[in-house]
């Protein structure tokens, strides 16, 4: 059992959960990632590590609320318990001093820019951070991301806020501009990272991203997050998370995170309909 | 002879056209009546064949004469002393290659051997029904502190054996519930996994500790916990890496290691969906390629999910077939078709990325190889192709390296298995050892205890003496 320590929401769809997890907070480097299961019917579901506090024993993940699961997670409490984190697992980020490092983030995977920038700028690189989000009321983490770039650029799909596009986009100014990248680093969307790679590829700039495959045990035995590459068949989970992003079959990786659409939809329906009944209980009780 | 003896008594089970609608135990057990009829059919050899067949030794016969007299807690004493897990050998131990292949009951004309494997699982089942409470006396507790690596059959009976001695042992796992292959492997309607908690509560009385969550290689490291003041560590992390077949269209939507399949069906229960979360979308077609046990297991967990066909592809015949005899009786009683001498090449999808047919190479046994097992070698030019919306891969499994990758004292071999001295366990980083399928590469659940047996033993010397007794002999 792990202690919840705050679930807050950042924007209309995504959260921040900080977790009490000593040992993950001291071995967890950026890049990594934890299986969580919230209660012990549920699915393991990988969450990219977002920060970790060794000295405070917190790690921090940020979920973007999408299907049962994560409207699950959105509903505990400060005190409560998710009964199974387990972690860091996955290889850490290869950070090296590169020179000038481009961090993407999409939505959701802000997150773990924000761990990965952090760990770039220690390293000696120039960071720059370009994050992008639909629009400017759903910005967050932008005073964190601050402190861990050198240079940041806000991108909004409908313009509200900095730059008027994609991240992608951003960033083929930034190389039109005469910019000098030495590493691009994306995490987000899949459709984002497979952008950023058909970006960088003319201009041979090292690209990393980030996978998010469907995975049930994180450690290598099953297969789930399997991905195939120029260099065969990659575990998401043991050989990644984080790969070359030149080498990724990003359309077979499309497919098949969405081979289970039609049961996420009929899982989130119960859960709902199960909600409704739990509500209804405590109101009929409330009434006695 | 063999004509004054009760003739084996068949194991009741489940009809095939209900079972294949749930989850529940095929194999039923022998009544009382059963297991004494079947116990007493025991020649009592003096030279007990059977003993030797068992690679834990246990005294069989000893066991059946308590049977036949109905003193069935005191034959579970017997087997305790040797096997901690007798519910689950009972269960999954393929007898017919162990110790009844050698009962000399199976060795005259017309005869069968004893079901030891049927006697063995009831005598564990009566005690737990009837709460008898067998416990094991165990020496004066001696403080010192043991970690094993891994709950799956090696890891429970090093832990078992170890605390039986006396020692503190703590289990790391990395799973969130205890038992390795028997828990994500092995399927409920084969082994119930009440029953292997009953197991594991057993080790658990005995002073074993099972911390979950927890991956050694990640979470800590073999040199932390040696460090932290575990005096010696046992890996029993098994073979969990799946194989797959290195062909064209393995990542396509549809297809499955068997690992996958049963992890999300037994472990995560998707067998319940929605009311656990893990899904799993089973094909109307389905092909399970492979012959031993897992794949066995995949092809019936494909059925009972409410697949109209399933078809197992094995490159060899039915002879060839590592599984155990009784499950490839329950496959094809249940209406699990079997193609032999078909081997696939080539998985093709639609424009989806979704699985639609196969092709499959046309194979031909050849001479024996050095295992006494026939060769096999595709046909030139015989192919054929097959419709299927879901392949399941089961064609064995190799050593997942995450555990020692952390330290580069621990030497591994071929496909990442573990370099344990044969007679003593021990690997090569000072104070650890390992057995199982960590070190086989893939063997059979009683193999694994039978080693893990033998490493407890030497780890028991080693922290008493200081030194392993086979340090200078090996």
């Amino acid at each position: 059992m792990v202690t919840i320590l705050s679930n807050t929401q950042l924007n209309d769809i995504i959260w921040q959960m900080d977790l009490e997890a000593p040992r993950i907070a001291r071995k967890g480097l950026a890049g990594q990632f934890v299986i969580v299961m919230v209660d012990d019917y549920g699915e393991r579901i990988p969450l990219t590590l977002a920060d970790m506090d060794p000295v405070g024993e917190r790690i921090t993940l940020v979920y973007q609320v999408s299907g049962k699961t994560s409207l699950q997670l959105s509903q505990v409490e400060a005190g409560e318990q998710l009964s199974h984190v387990v972690g860091p697992l996955g290889h850490p980020a290869e950070v090296q001093e590169y020179g000038t490092v481009v961090l993407l983030g999409g939505g959701c995977g802000v997150a773990p820019v924000h761990a990965q920038a952090k760990a770039f700028k220690d390293g000696g690189n120039e960071v720059i951070s370009i994050l992008g989000f639909r629009s400017s009321d759903l910005v967050f983490w932008e005073d964190k991301m601050e402190t861990v770039s050198d240079e940041l650029i806000i991108c909004t799909d409908d313009g509200s806020r900095g730059f008027h596009g994609f991240t992608t986009q951003a960033l083929e100014s930034q190389i039109e501009q005469g910019r000098e990248i030495d590493r691009v680093i994306s995490i987000g969307p899949l459709i984002m990272m497979a952008n950023t790679v058909k970006v960088t590829r003319p201009h041979y700039i090292p690209t990393i991203v980030s996978l998010n495959a469907i995975m049930v045990d994180g450690t290598g035995m099953c297969g789930s997050c399997r991905v195939s590459t120029t260099d065969g068949t990659k575990f998401s989970c043991v050989d990644g998370p984080d790969m070359n992003g030149f080498q990724i079959d990003f359309d077979e990786l499309l497919s098949r995170n969405s081979r289970f659409h039609e049961q996420e939809a009929i899982s989130l329906e119960h859960f709902k309909k199960e909600c409704k009944c739990k509500q209804a209980v405590q109101e009929v009780e409330k009434c006695k | 002879m063999p004509s004054k003896h009760p003739s084996r008594q068949e194991m009741p089970c489940q009809d095939p056209g209900e079972r294949i609608g749930n989850f529940n135990e095929v194999a039923l057990g022998f009544s009382e009546n059963h297991a004494r009829l079947e116990a007493s059919r025991c020649l009592n050899c003096k030279n007990t064949p059977c003993i030797d067949g068992c690679p834990v030794g246990i005294d069989i016969r000893a066991f059946l004469t308590f049977v036949v007299e109905g003193e069935f807690k005191r034959a579970l004493e017997i087997i305790k002393e040797k096997n901690t897990l007798p519910a689950i050998t009972g269960r999954v131990c393929p007898q017919e290659m162990q110790c009844e292949a050698v009962c000399t009951l199976g060795k005259v004309k017309n005869g069968t051997p004893l079901a030891i494997g049927s006697v063995e699982r009831f005598i564990a089942d009566w005690n737990a029904m009837h709460d008898t409470g067998v416990v094991i006396e165990t020496p004066p507790r001696t403080g010192i502190e043991i970690a094993v690596i891994g709950s799956g059959p090696a890891g429970l009976t090093a832990a078992g054996e170890l605390a039986r001695l006396g020692h503190e042992v703590t289990v790391f796992e990395a799973f969130h519930r205890a038992g390795g292959v028997l828990v994500y492997g092995i399927p409920e309607f084969r082994l119930p996994k009440d029953v292997l908690e009953r197991e594991i509560e057993f080790l658990e009385n005995l002073g074993v500790r099972i911390e979950l969550d927890t991956v050694v290689g990640k979470t800590v490291e073999i040199q932390e916990l040696l460090d932290d003041g575990f005096k010696a560590v046992f890996i029993g992390t098994g073979a969990g890496l799946p194989r797959f077949l290195g062909i064209p269209g393995e990542g396509l939507v549809g297809v499955y290691s068997a690992n996958e399949f049963l992890t999300r069906t037994n472990l995560m229960k998707a067998y319940n969906f929605p009311e656990y979360d893990t899904p799993i979308s089973v094909g109307r077609h389905v092909s399970v390629i492979g012959g031993g046990n897992v794949a066995m297991d995949s092809a019936r967990t494909a059925l009972r999910l409410g697949a109209d066909t399933v078809t197992v592809f094995y490159r060899r015949t039915v002879k060839e077939m590592p599984a155990r005899s009784a499950e490839i009786d329950h496959a094809i009683e249940e209406g699990i078709q079997f193609r032999f001498l078909r081997n696939p090449v080539a998985l093709i999808g639609n424009e989806e990325n979704r699985l639609v047919s196969m092709k499959l190479q046309e194979m031909t046994l050849g001479c024996l190889d050095a295992s006494g097992r026939a060769s096999c070698e595709p046909v030139e030019g015989k192919f054929e192709k097959v419709d299927t919306d879901m392949v399941i891969i089961a064609i064995g499994s190799d050593v997942n390296t995450i555990c020692t990758s952390s330290t580069c004292n621990i030497e591994t071999g071929r496909r990442g298995r573990i370099v344990a001295m044969d007679a003593s366990q021990r690997t090569t980083m000072e104070g650890v050892f390992a057995a199982g399928d960590a070190v086989t590469g893939g063997a059979t659940v009683i193999s694994a205890m039978g080693d893990a047996k033998k490493a407890a033993k030497e780890i028991h010397e080693y922290i008493t003496s200081g030194t392993s007794s086979n340090e200078t002999s090996s």
